[in-house]
């Protein structure tokens, strides 16, 4: 059967089970364009800005666990995505993306809208392909969406020329991939796993710290068998945050620059750390020379490039987390440490990390913790990146994988709306909050008008603070309160909502923000809440800059105060 | 940490980009490349390159490992310190009157390099061998009066015969 370009192309997104695809048409797609309405089952979303496209098929991505698609024209749209391809490379998440290219006979001619887009992209994707041949069209979809969800998860673009759309081909899709040069690992190396195991039978102050891996190998139950078995503390990175119930007695919430006291104190003291599908990246970390003193590491991940890049691994395991779990939990004793969680239990005692401060004013915190109250945890929150994503992290209980969706490892400012909207529409039935602050929510506000196009009930809660305020947190800690550019205004975001047909409430006060919350709720649309909280709360607690996981600032109000805990709790007397 | 000089034979796909993927990743990462030579194998559509990277073990560890994500290679091995036949060529061209020509000659008879052409004010000069035969003959030549030289880097070879799965890089 001949095809067209256009058509394998859709052809081959159908065999792979696609089902949304965000976009935006420009010159040298129109020809794929033309042949979308043959594919009824294919869902086009008209983003307004391609930065949206990729954040929304990333949102999407992460919500059901497919591979998100978005899809730009060549120069300015192929350009535009590279923000959300950068996340997604540095996040692991399987995407694939399309751009148009300019036909075969104008590349390298600077033609309009012409831009090296493979070339572009190189660094910030799992791998890329320009298509020169329609012939090879399908094998590279084929590759592609191989690439992009087996093994490390990552982006995956393929530039195709404007005339490639239109040229035919015989098609039929391949069954299987031929890629001799990629062979993910997936089963441990058993010797490994057997020293992993010996190690942690003998530990007596184990940690495991868990990261986005375990959400992507669907591991949550094995890591809990394994937690539960071994009674071993569980804390997570910003991106692990869902593998593994924040309810359940054994978890210590997240560790890392802004993580719990108590959970950084425990990798500061543990004699044996158990790193699940994480990186060692440097927010988790701290400064890398005092990173778990007095601890040996065993290192669990797909990637091998991951092993001993940042930290001395004692044991590395390359191989998938689920199915390196399940070998592991075989050798695993059941063993009691009571010492090791009396110890941790009083730690959160004596640093209760998500204690809100007593205050009459609109707390960021207190925000947070009502909309989790509302929902009662059963909810996507999606966040940009600053002070509202942590505090996001931290005052929000996640008991379920991929129920936090943010811009980890990028810490790209305007993932949170776009992201939200992707994580709606891959979700539907499941209620969708984007946490966003003020100056991230400017970056893509534009996508409120693909919110509304599509029907995609985001509830939008905005911690306005009037700031940058992360940056003027660090401003105000280490830079003497200069405040250089972070003084931010903002429009009448309830206006602009408004302007949308969106409805939107603004709060100032304390007392207004649970039947905000619960209006937002009960409305069957988007809706969008201005919160108006204290400009100048900080984040606590806080990792600086340099300093090890122990030597961390508190809140409330304490903040010049560091934990002198390394002096008060030697590690003999644990 | 000591830093030492490591040969790295990788296999890679004959596709176009695929020279700019090792060499972004390099560059990206910081990982500094003394040289680096490309050419065809054995094996259809794929080329053997061999790259000599200046790091600690550590590092080139990382170095094995990133190069072994690139979709295009096929296999990537670090070959310092086993038994390997390591080659480069260089061309040189040196000048050379009437008077210093013949003990020019002399020179390129002992390090069993060849004349490639003969001007009546230079001579070309083709070598192989490792790089430190070559430095030894320039060392020599630079007397002279050297006008140009292009070298072709490294390229090295296990001794003996493949054994499956080890050597095949």
């Amino acid at each position: 059967m001949k095809l067209t370009g256009a058509q394998i192309l859709f052809q081959g997104m159908v065999e792979e089970g696609v089902e949304v695809i965000f976009g935006i048409p420009g010159g040298s797609v129109i020809p794929l364009y033309d042949t979308l309405p043959q594919y009824p089952q294919l869902r086009h979303v008209l983003v307004r800005h391609e930065q949206g496209a990729a954040h929304a098929a990333d949102g999407y991505a992460r919500a059901t666990g497919k591979v998100g698609i978005c899809l730009a024209t060549s120069g300015p749209g192929a350009t535009n995505l590279v923000t959300g391809l950068a996340n997604a490379f540095l996040d692991s998440v399987p995407m694939v993306a399309i751009t148009g290219q300019v036909a075969s006979s104008f590349i390298g001619k600077d033609a309009f809208q012409e831009t090296d887009t493979t070339g572009i992209t190189l660094p910030i994707t799992k791998h890329n392909y320009l298509v020169l041949d329609v012939n090879h069209l399908a094998g590279i979809i084929k590759q592609s969406f191989h690439l992009a969800r087996t093994g490390r998860p990552g982006p995956v673009l393929i530039d195709i020329p404007r005339n490639i759309f239109l040229e035919h081909a015989e098609f039929s899709y391949p069954d299987q991939v031929d890629l001799p040069g990629y062979k993910p690992i997936l089963q441990g190396h058993p010797a490994q796993i057997k020293k992993a195991a010996k190690l942690i039978n003998e530990a007596e102050r184990p940690v495991i710290i868990a990261g986005r891996g375990t959400i992507i190998a669907q591991a949550g139950a094995e890591l809990k068998y394994l937690a539960e078995t071994t009674q071993t503390p569980v804390v997570t990175t910003l991106l692990g945050i869902g593998c593994f119930p924040e309810h359940h007695v054994l978890s210590y919430g997240m560790a890392g620059m802004h993580g719990m006291a108590y959970a950084n104190l425990a990798i500061d003291k543990a004699d044996l750390i158990i790193a699940v599908g994480m990186r060692f990246d440097d927010r988790l970390t701290g400064r890398i020379s005092g990173f778990a003193p007095h601890a040996r590491v065993v290192h669990i991940d797909i990637d091998p490039a991951e092993i001993g890049k940042n930290v001395h691994v004692d044991v590395p395991i390359v191989g998938d987390v689920k199915m390196v779990l399940q070998e592991l939990n075989k050798l695993i004793n059941s063993t009691q440490r009571l010492k090791w969680i009396e110890q941790l239990e009083s730690w959160r005692k004596e640093h209760p990390s998500l204690e809100i401060r007593d205050s009459d004013g609109l707390l960021p915190q207190y925000v947070v913790r009502q909309i989790y109250e509302a929902t009662q945890g059963d909810a996507i929150i999606a966040t940009g990146v600053g002070q509202h994503q942590m505090w996001a992290a931290q005052h929000f209980y996640y008991d379920k994988p991929n129920s936090f969706i943010s811009s980890g490892g990028l810490g790209a400012m305007g993932f949170g709306l776009p992201a939200a909207m992707g994580a709606k529409i891959g979700q539907p039935d499941t209620t969708v909050w984007c946490i966003d602050g003020d100056g991230g929510f400017q970056m893509t506000i534009q996508e409120l008008a693909t919110i509304v196009q599509e029907n995609a009930a985001v509830k939008i809660a905005i911690l306005n603070n009037g700031y940058l305020g992360m940056v003027r947190q660090w401003q105000e800690l280490f830079y003497k309160r200069h405040y250089v550019a972070t003084p931010i205004s903002c429009p009448d975001f309830v206006k602009i909502a408004e302007g949308y047909c969106i409805p939107g409430l603004k709060i100032t006060n304390k007392k207004d923000v649970i039947p905000a919350i619960k209006q937002a709720m009960d409305h069957q649309g988007p809706f969008l809440i201005d919160f108006m909280v204290e400009p100048e709360e900080n984040v606590y607690p806080m990792v600086p800059p340099g300093a090890g996981l122990a030597e961390l600032l508190e809140q409330p109000r304490k903040k010049a105060k560091a934990i002198t805990d390394s002096n008060k709790l030697p590690v003999s007397n644990i | 940490m000591i830093k030492t000089r490591h040969t790295i034979v990788a296999l890679v796909g004959n596709k176009p980009g695929v020279l700019t993927r090792m060499a972004s990743l390099f560059r990206r990462r910081g990982y500094n490349i003394e040289s680096i030579a490309v050419g065809h194998s054995e094996i259809p559509d794929l080329s053997r390159m061999t790259i000599v990277v200046n790091g600690t073990d550590n590092l080139l560890e990382q170095v094995r490992k990133q190069l072994s994500k690139v979709v295009d290679v096929v296999k990537v091995v670090d070959v310092t310190g086993d038994n390997i036949t390591a080659r480069e060529l260089a061309l040189i061209k040196v000048k050379a009157t009437s008077t210093t020509r013949s003990e020019i000659i002399e020179i390129v008879d002992i390090f069993r390099a060849k004349i490639v052409d003969v001007a009546p004010d230079s001579l070309t000069i083709e070598i192989t061998g490792d790089e430190e035969k070559v430095d030894s003959l320039l060392k020599l030549l630079r007397n002279f009066g050297i006008r140009e030289i292009a070298r072709t880097g490294r390229i090295a070879m296990l001794r003996g015969q493949p054994r499956p799965g080890r050597d095949s890089p």
